[in-house]
């Protein structure tokens, strides 16, 4: 039961494992969380959802609502600003931003069940709700479509008239749910197949499964008497919060401010806006502050889950297992706008591997199910659980080990991707010699119904824009204030980059996350970019405060700036051992020297690099049940540097056990109607700490050549490998082949014909 | 307006009084009401352990605890768990542990693991796996939470000696 | 001169070319220079003076940042991509 970190480079502070400086708030409960903030004189909000999951919207008559005692203000889409009106750019603009005001209220057409119609602010929540069920709203019902290939069939039932196919530019000529196709190709796919001896070819299918955050969402909107607005949330990105909200209400970003609050799990699904734009609204009706919290049910039927998907892969190799041509179509359910993860899930499917000849065709498909959000490693998830069933079926065939086979065809640094562009530096390899190295992969698995499935996994991780100052203490510690929302020990991981470059202990660098006002532009805490991006701006930012405490010791000194040292914690100066000065002493200094010394940096990096993971997992099938019991299981990654190690590991546990309960359990059960049928924590299946063993992790670091530390962003890849890693491992244990997730019992028992 | 009734109770050792309506749970007043808000939400009906506290030092889901029931009973929460001295072993064994990603979680996962360790000093990781059954984090995959446990499991014997 | 991979479900207007070379040392001047010989393409590229919003574009295998600003090398390679984020 390991957890290893093979470290090729050591630092002071990175790769350390300090206490987390927002960690006492946390245990003790003081931290204050988006549902825990409240203001004088606040009111409650409640959001009326419509109860059809496809339907015209004739009428809303809020009256009655209105006229229930504690009631002060009721909003439908009418007092949204109408996209089309003042917009310059009336083409794909004006579509988009009316698709986006439409999620927040509908306006016409309600498109899935717990679609926003109407939202009430009364004194207490209870009587909110009670005011809901007094709005009347006239549904002319119209047949729903929640399926993927039966929304791309002809004679479907058809969302939006107005959506054409877009084809990489260009737009097709008739409605239709398919709102994007999207190609990658390389090489010649019948030439490469013609060179293979054996060729595996499977349809799969993923059902949508949502984030499950554990905190709801939740927002409290002040529209204040001047104009300016302030909403406090939990989200995964503040900035993004403001310019939504500013595209949804037409409203100047500089009058809007968001005070981002301690979040309570996102994983791709708080990069979006719900509430907030609606606690602004009813805020500015009734001139109060107004908070609304969802509950689990609105959360899983009105907030984005991740696609469900349609899937079928095609893979040749040789007979001395080279792989030499891969095809794939994947067709991506959007939910009720466009715009899911699809393109993602294409170039990261074959990602792991070096194949010359490829094809990969991608489809966006609007259904009547809540908007898809992101969902760690957006799209790869699904895409990696149909080729890593594929591949190891191949190895399967061609009698090979599943890892050396994985190895003959690992990408490296030069390879050239299906979607184009040439892999830098990466770990893909390191991975799978990590795994194949691992405990676990040499421990025996013996007995009946038991089995091992290996599966590997890539996401390339994001960088964008992230701001940072650093204010130097009198007593020789620095306050760091940064805008990236914490979910994960991100304050911590950016501190303790500062803190290498300052020579300080991570506890000397006291961060902070501030809101929009106080800090320069941050993208989302997602797309594995935080500890990357915004701990590059703290270094820079470092650098900045060091290069003006130098100055101030050439200037005491009456040295040369250009001669100031900095080693151990001491500035010196070239040539001169006598002249020492230690951080907190010139720290100590400085108000009287010229003034309090701030670093401030903000960067746009890219290089991110990409991560591989390689998953191994031991299951034991009941035959009498099907149900699968997770013996062992360990996850091996790129971190490429891990600044702190057990937050490292933390991703990859965390990450390895949400790609459990996709594979295992999780499933929105639809009714053919378009109703989710399980829409709270006892029938939506996460896993529970019964159904999992330790997961064990070993850290491999590759240096990313683009960043100062070396650091890849750690937080999305290990969600990728469970489904395949687990599928592979049930085929070995009983012989069946699963190709739908999830893998219930029900669904085993039936591949394996007792039922 | 609903009627209101007077509710007096122990919240972590000091008496409280508040008014309450019948329909409201205890996790409710003890967040709107009392300002207590370390006890957390996470689905209102009994299934994610956020709310987690003891009544009577039984282990409850306090959404699923109507509010006047807390009338002349103890409750503890979160609030309650350190000390003037500091924090509870528990809580000092998830921070070192890093048994807290997001932290929505945590003040549940404290207050069950600490009833436990109350109960029986010395658990096996089965028997926490049991325990904590009820408690759900998204974030950790629950293995480091298991091992702070573990960790707290010792230090709480090393402190009686 | 640059090498322009061209998306899959554009090579029509490159007669099915995967590739081709243009010149150009930013990434306005490739696209203006690509329209030249392959007319068409630069509605498929842009929205209005910027790139679409729909694309990202990776020179040299990174996912450059300056949208049409960005910097294109003699050498270097040009791949338009679906824009990405993440979770
Ligand atoms: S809020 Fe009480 S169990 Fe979830
Ligand atoms: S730490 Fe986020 S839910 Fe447990």
């Amino acid at each position: 039961m390991a957890n290893k970190v093979l470290v090729r480079q050591e630092f002071k502070v990175v790769g350390t494992r300090p206490i987390r400086h927002d960690g006492t708030d946390k245990v003790t409960g003081r931290a204050l969380y988006g549902g825990d903030f409240s203001l004088p004189g606040m009111l409650y909000g409640k959001v009326l959802r419509s109860p059809h999951a496809h339907a015209r919207i004739l009428s809303i008559d809020t009256s009655a609502a209105e006229a229930l005692p504690g009631v002060r203000g009721v909003v439908t889409a009418k007092d949204l600003p109408r996209p089309e009106e003042g917009i310059a750019d009336v083409g794909e603009g004006a579509v988009n931003l009316r698709f986006l005001s439409d999620n927040i209220l509908a306006s016409n057409k309600a498109l899935y069940k717990g679609h926003a119609v109407a939202a009430v602010a009364a004194v207490d929540a209870h009587t909110a709700e009670a005011a809901l069920a007094l709005i009347k709203v006239d549904y002319q019902v119209l047949p729903a479509v929640v399926n993927v290939r039966e929304a791309m069939k002809e004679g479907a039932p058809i969302l939006h008239e107005s959506l054409r196919t877009d084809a990489q530019g260009q737009k097709g000529t008739t409605p239709t749910n398919i709102a994007s196709r999207i190609q990658f190709a390389k090489g010649t796919l019948e030439q490469g197949f013609a060179q293979a001896d054996v060729v595996v070819e499977r349809e799969f299918e993923t059902a949508t499964v949502h984030q499950g955050y554990i905190e709801p969402h939740n927002a409290t909107g002040l529209w204040s008497s001047d104009g300016q607005v302030t909403i406090w949330c939990s989200t995964q990105g503040a900035f993004t919060v403001r310019d939504l909200v500013s595209q949804i209400l037409r409203y100047p970003v500089s009058k809007i401010k968001v005070v981002p609050m301690e979040i309570g799990g996102g994983f791709g699904g708080k990069t979006v806006v719900y509430l907030e734009p609606l606690a602004a609204l009813l805020s500015r009706k009734t001139g109060k502050p107004v908070k609304l919290v969802m509950t689990r049910t609105e959360v899983f039927e009105g907030t984005g889950p991740t696609p469900a998907a349609s899937m079928k892969v095609k893979m040749g190799a040789t007979r001395e297992g080279k792989l030499t041509a891969a095809e794939a179509s994947f067709a991506f359910e959007a939910g009720a706008y466009p715009g899911s993860a699809v393109g993602a899930g294409c170039m990261c499917a074959f990602a792991p591997y070096d194949i010359e000849h490829g094809k990969i065709d991608g489809y966006d498909v609007v259904v009547n199910k809540p908007k898809a959000a992101a969902y760690r490693a957006p799209g790869a998830t699904q895409t990696g659980f149909a080729v890593e069933s594929v591949v190891d079926e191949l190895a399967e065939k061609l009698g090979l080990d599943p890892i050396a086979f994985r190895m003959k065809n690992s990408a490296r640094e030069g390879t050239r991707r299906i979607d184009g562009p040439i892999f830098g530096v990466i770990g893909a390899l390191d991975c799978l010699e990590a795994a194949r190295a691992s405990d676990h992969w040499s421990s025996r698995l013996e007995g009946p119904n038991r089995g091992r499935g290996v599966a590997s996994g890539f996401w390339f991780n994001i960088g964008l824009q992230s701001s940072c100052t650093i204010s130097v203490n009198a007593d020789g510690t620095v306050n760091l204030v940064e805008g990236s929302a914490d979910i994960g020990g991100t304050r911590a991981s950016i501190a303790m980059q500062a803190a290498e470059v300052l020579c300080l202990r991570a506890e000397e660098v006291k961060p902070t996350v501030a809101d929009t006002d106080s800090i320069g532009y941050t993208q989302v805490t997602g797309g594995s970019r935080t500890t990357f991006a915004t701990g590059w701006a703290a270094y820079e930012a470092a650098h900045d405060v060091l290069r003006q405490m130098k100055e101030r010791v050439a200037k005491i000194w009456e040295a040369n700036p250009a001669d100031v040292t900095y080693e151990e914690g001491v500035f010196g100066v070239k040539g001169d051992p006598k002249m020492q000065m230690a951080f907190r002493e010139l720290a100590g200094k400085l108000n009287h020297t010229g003034g309090p010394i701030v670093g401030r940096a903000t960067v746009d990096p890219k290089g991110q690099g990409g991560a591989f993971a390689t998953h191994i997992a031991d299951v034991e099938v009941d035959p009498e049940t099907g149900k699968v019991k997770v013996l062992r299981y360990t996850t091996v990654q790129d971190a490429g540097k891990a600044v702190h190690p057990s937050y490292v590991e933390g991703q990859m546990q965390g990450g390895a056990v949400q790609g459990i309960g996709w594979a295992l359990n999780e499933e929105y059960f639809m009714t053919p109607g378009g109703t989710m049928a399980n829409t709270s924590f006892l029938d939506y299946r996460m896993p529970t700490t019964l159904d999992l063993p330790m997961i064990e992790t070993v850290i491999v670091e590759v240096a990313n050549p683009g960043h100062p530390f070396g650091v890849r962003g750690v937080g999305e890849v290990p969600i990728v490998p469970p489904p395949a890693a687990l599928a592979n491992a049930i085929r070995r244990a009983v012989g069946v082949r699963m190709t739908r997730l999830p893998m219930s019992p029900g669904a085993i028992l039936k591949e394996m014909g007792t039922v | 307006m609903a009627t209101k009734h007077h509710v007096v109770t122990r919240v972590n050792g000091e008496e409280v009084e508040f008014l309450c309506e019948a329909r409201h749970s205890l996790l409710e007043a003890l967040r709107e009401t009392l300002g207590l808000t370390g006890t957390k939400e996470g689905c209102l009906d009994g299934n994610c352990g956020a709310c987690t506290v003891t009544l009577d030092g039984r282990l409850m889901d306090s959404c699923l605890v109507l509010a006047v029931e807390a009338h002349g009973r103890e409750i503890q929460t979160i609030e309650g768990v350190a000390s003037p001295q500091g924090l509870h072993p528990v809580q000092q064994a998830f921070l070192e542990e890093a048994a807290l990603q997001c932290g929505i979680c945590t003040p549940g996962f404290i207050v069950s693991a600490k009833a436990l360790l109350e109960r029986e000093p010395n658990p096996t990781e089965e028997r926490i796996r049991w325990w904590l059954a009820g408690n759900l984090c998204r974030c950790t995959g629950y293995d480091k939470i298991v091992r702070a446990v573990v960790d707290a499991a010792a230090r709480m014997a090393e402190v009686k000696g | 001169m640059a090498i322009v991979y061209i998306p899959a479900l554009m090579r029509g207007l490159t007669g099915g070319a995967e590739k081709v070379t243009v010149p150009g040392s930013s990434l306005r001047q490739v696209i203006h220079n690509l329209e030249a010989v392959y007319p068409g393409m630069q509605a498929r590229l842009l929205q209005g003076d910027d790139l679409s919003p729909a694309l990202s574009v990776a020179v040299d295998g990174e996912v450059v940042r300056l949208g049409l600003l960005a910097p294109v090398g003699e050498q270097s390679e040009v791949h338009f991509l679906p824009a990405m984020s993440g979770g």
